[in-house]
């Protein structure tokens, strides 16, 4: 289900004598990888509204695979239904990576208001930023995996999450989302630190079977580089506010 | 391979020969620089480019030297203006782009070339004119153009033409404006050189060249609530011979044609062109590698190519259920979509296009490679537009690239493509083997080697 050459590369270590085990780690790393998959697909959408206005047909194709993987999660029994009071709470600001990318931080934002469609959506990813390092970031990513409590229940609010991020594509407005962000105190330009763990650090990710895209001598036009260029420019803006 | 002047080969290979590049030679890119589009005219005598930065660049190619017959004309610069400028949506707060999406040419019926190009929102008829000569002699005007006291005026003369510098101009005949709600991607003028199309994600409208204030919607596929849009327009083309015939193809890879003469709202394809998906392949990443990023008919009217992530695709009209050719550009990327999805790459608009006589394909890669498909032979061949071949009359040498084991001389591993060196435009003169191919910021044109 995946890109190719991944799985083959977990079913190498199997042995008769760890058997089931050695299936269970191919399970559990497939889901590990989707996860990551769905994490990375969630920052593109958030990403994409920073900017200038979205290219519709990106959008549409990766809210098209967050689907996907909600359904095979689903089918799996991965991905646990919402109970009714989950989903009252204010499920924007709930979304999946943000979750993923930043657990300490929950614990000081608490309750937030359910605000309004345009600039809710955004709220959420920004205020709940926190400094984290690359391994802390991978730490997150590698334990939200196996927790099947706590993050998971709040899954169940990303459908109507996926849909809000919709009608912010025809109502957003930068300039309220602006004066969100210069109330941050984290700083933003720690995403960029986060996403630099998701992409090429030190623990497996979905492309960890792959040599990745960079030459083997550093350039500065490093193909992994362009979306962390996308953010220097938001983080420019970011700090100039 | 197609011989000279696009009929049947003689059975020898074309062999393409550097001819001339366009553009900074610097690696620093300015963003306004970058390429993004390229057509010639029905000609072939003019080929036009489109920037970022909202202007359009017009080469004219010489007349043939008969002397020196060992190479056709030489593109230069015939004429440059700024087409779009930046707009601000006052409604959303958003900035409109300038940059050019789509340059077609209309058909020459004067002295006068006119072209459409459109961005992200506004479509514009260009006028080029061409001016060599200047009357002089007014009697009620200086040379210079001050008025003259008419009381001064003794005799009077005839004003007559006199030679001068050519001069080439450009200005907007048409602007038509305010009839897309999201970003147009595909304009096409239609055989009855009246009237032509725009397409954006979601709607395609019908324009009369003469008409600026109304534009008929044909096809719209925006849901009733956007939460349940799953599929955008890509691209959309008018059939070159049928003016009641059209195409469109989607993020999902499907291409559907319609018949404006059987309805008005054109939502109800008559045809529906999809390839069945291929099981083995099956990963998180098929419906965006399937997603079709450009459509164009053959010469011929016959035959349509579309253009995906790894293939081009030929697809007879008469046939719906699959495509009768498909050829793989870079087969190599499929172990790489994971990374190509990170870096937003596997997102990449590439082009492609026919040569004149329908037997050749061409489309560009990653690395500043671009690839040919001899539909004939069943060829193909991969070329690297680089300054490092930049002599006149070089041939170009054959580039290969390995995809796994051990690397033979002269190939290229997948690890060390450089994927920010790619080519999305290119574009085959309509009648003789002379191509364009856009790198970032420079324009490349080979020609096949004359003998």
């Amino acid at each position: 289900m995946f890109a190719r050459g991944l799985k083959r590369k977990c079913v190498g270590h199997e042995e008769d004598v760890e058997g089931a085990l050695a299936g269970l780690k191919t399970v559990s790393s497939y889901s590990l990888q989707r996860q990551s998959l769905l994490d990375m697909s969630l920052v593109k959408l958030q990403l994409c509204h920073m900017l200038v206005e979205p290219n519709l047909c990106r959008s549409v194709l990766i809210a098209n695979t967050v689907r996907q993987i909600q359904e095979e999660m689903t089918q799996d029994g991965t991905w646990r239904a919402v109970a009714p009071q989950a989903a009252e709470r204010a499920p924007l600001d709930r979304l999946v990576s943000t979750e993923i990318l930043c657990r300490a931080a929950w614990g000081q934002e608490g309750a937030h208001p359910a605000p309004g469609l345009g600039d809710g959506h955004t709220q959420g990813p920004v205020s709940d930023l926190c400094p984290v390092t690359s391994a802390q970031a991978a730490r997150h990513l590698q334990s939200s995996a196996w927790e099947m409590d706590g993050p998971r229940e709040n899954r169940g609010s990303f459908h109507k999450s996926l849909d809000q991020i919709f009608e912010t594509l025809e109502t957003k407005n930068p300039s309220c989302m602006e004066e969100l962000f210069s109330d941050v105190d984290s700083p933003y330009y720690d995403l960029d630190t986060v996403l630099t763990g998701m992409m090429g650090g030190a623990r497996p990710g979905p492309c960890e079977g792959l040599e990745g895209l960079a030459p083997a001598t550093p350039g500065p036009s490093s193909s992994c580089k362009s979306d962390l260029g996308e953010l220097d420019h938001v983080v420019e803006i970011l700090v100039e506010t | 391979w197609v011989g000279r002047g696009g009929g049947a080969g003689g059975g020898n290979d074309i062999q393409w020969c550097f001819s001339q590049v366009k553009g900074a030679v610097d690696d620093d890119v300015a963003e306004a620089d970058i390429i993004s589009t390229v057509e010639f005219n029905h000609s072939g005598e003019l080929l036009a480019t489109g920037d970022k930065g909202g202007r359009v660049v017009i080469f004219q190619q010489e007349q043939e030297n008969k002397i020196q017959s060992h190479s056709r004309g030489e593109y230069n610069v015939y004429s440059t203006f700024q087409s779009h400028e930046p707009e601000f949506d006052y409604l959303k707060s958003l900035e409109i782009e300038e940059k050019i999406n789509k340059i077609r040419w209309l058909p020459q019926k004067n002295a006068a070339q006119f072209l459409l190009s459109t961005n992200d929102k506004t479509i514009k008829l260009w006028k080029i004119s061409e001016r060599d000569k200047r009357p002089e002699g007014y009697n009620l005007k200086e040379e210079d153009g001050r008025y003259r006291d008419p009381t001064t005026v003794t005799t009077l003369r005839v004003p007559v033409f006199r030679p001068m510098d050519l001069m080439v101009e450009a200005s907007p005949r048409r602007i038509f404006a305010n009839a897309h709600t999201y970003h147009i991607n595909s304009i096409s003028i239609n055989s009855d050189y009246e009237t032509y199309l725009s397409a954006d994600d979601l709607r395609i409208n019908l324009w009369h060249l003469e008409i600026t204030d109304r534009s008929f919607n044909i096809v719209d596929i925006k849901p009733a609530n956007m939460e349940e849009l799953t599929e955008v327009i890509t691209a959309a083309e008018f059939h070159p011979n049928s003016c009641n015939t059209f195409v469109y193809s989607s993020s999902k890879g499907t291409i559907r044609l319609c018949d404006m003469r059987a309805s008005a709202l054109c939502d109800r394809h008559s045809k529906l062109f999809e390839e069945p998906e291929d099981p083995s392949n099956r990963s998180f990443f098929s419906e965006i590698i399937s997603s079709i990023s450009d459509v164009k008919f053959s010469h011929s009217g016959r035959y349509m190519m579309t253009r995906d992530y790894l293939s081009v695709k030929i697809w007879d009209l008469n046939m719906e259920n699959r495509p009768v050719e498909t050829y793989q550009v870079h087969e190599y990327l499929r172990s790489k979509l994971c990374s190509l999805y990170e870096n937003d790459c596997i997102f990449d608009k590439f082009e492609c296009c026919w040569n004149g006589s329908d037997s050749v394909v061409m489309t560009g890669s990653y690395n500043n490679f671009f690839r040919m498909f001899d539909r004939n032979t069943k060829r193909d061949i991969t070329l690297e537009a680089s300054r490092e071949n930049n002599k006149p009359r070089t041939v170009l040498k054959p580039r290969k690239v390995c995809a796994s084991g051990k690397r033979k001389k002269d190939e290229i591993s997948v690890d060390s493509l450089d994927f920010n060196k790619k080519i999305l435009h290119t574009a085959w003169h309509p009648k003789e083997n002379i191509i364009a191919v856009a790198t970032t910021n420079n324009l490349y044109i080979f020609q096949d080697k004359v003998n």
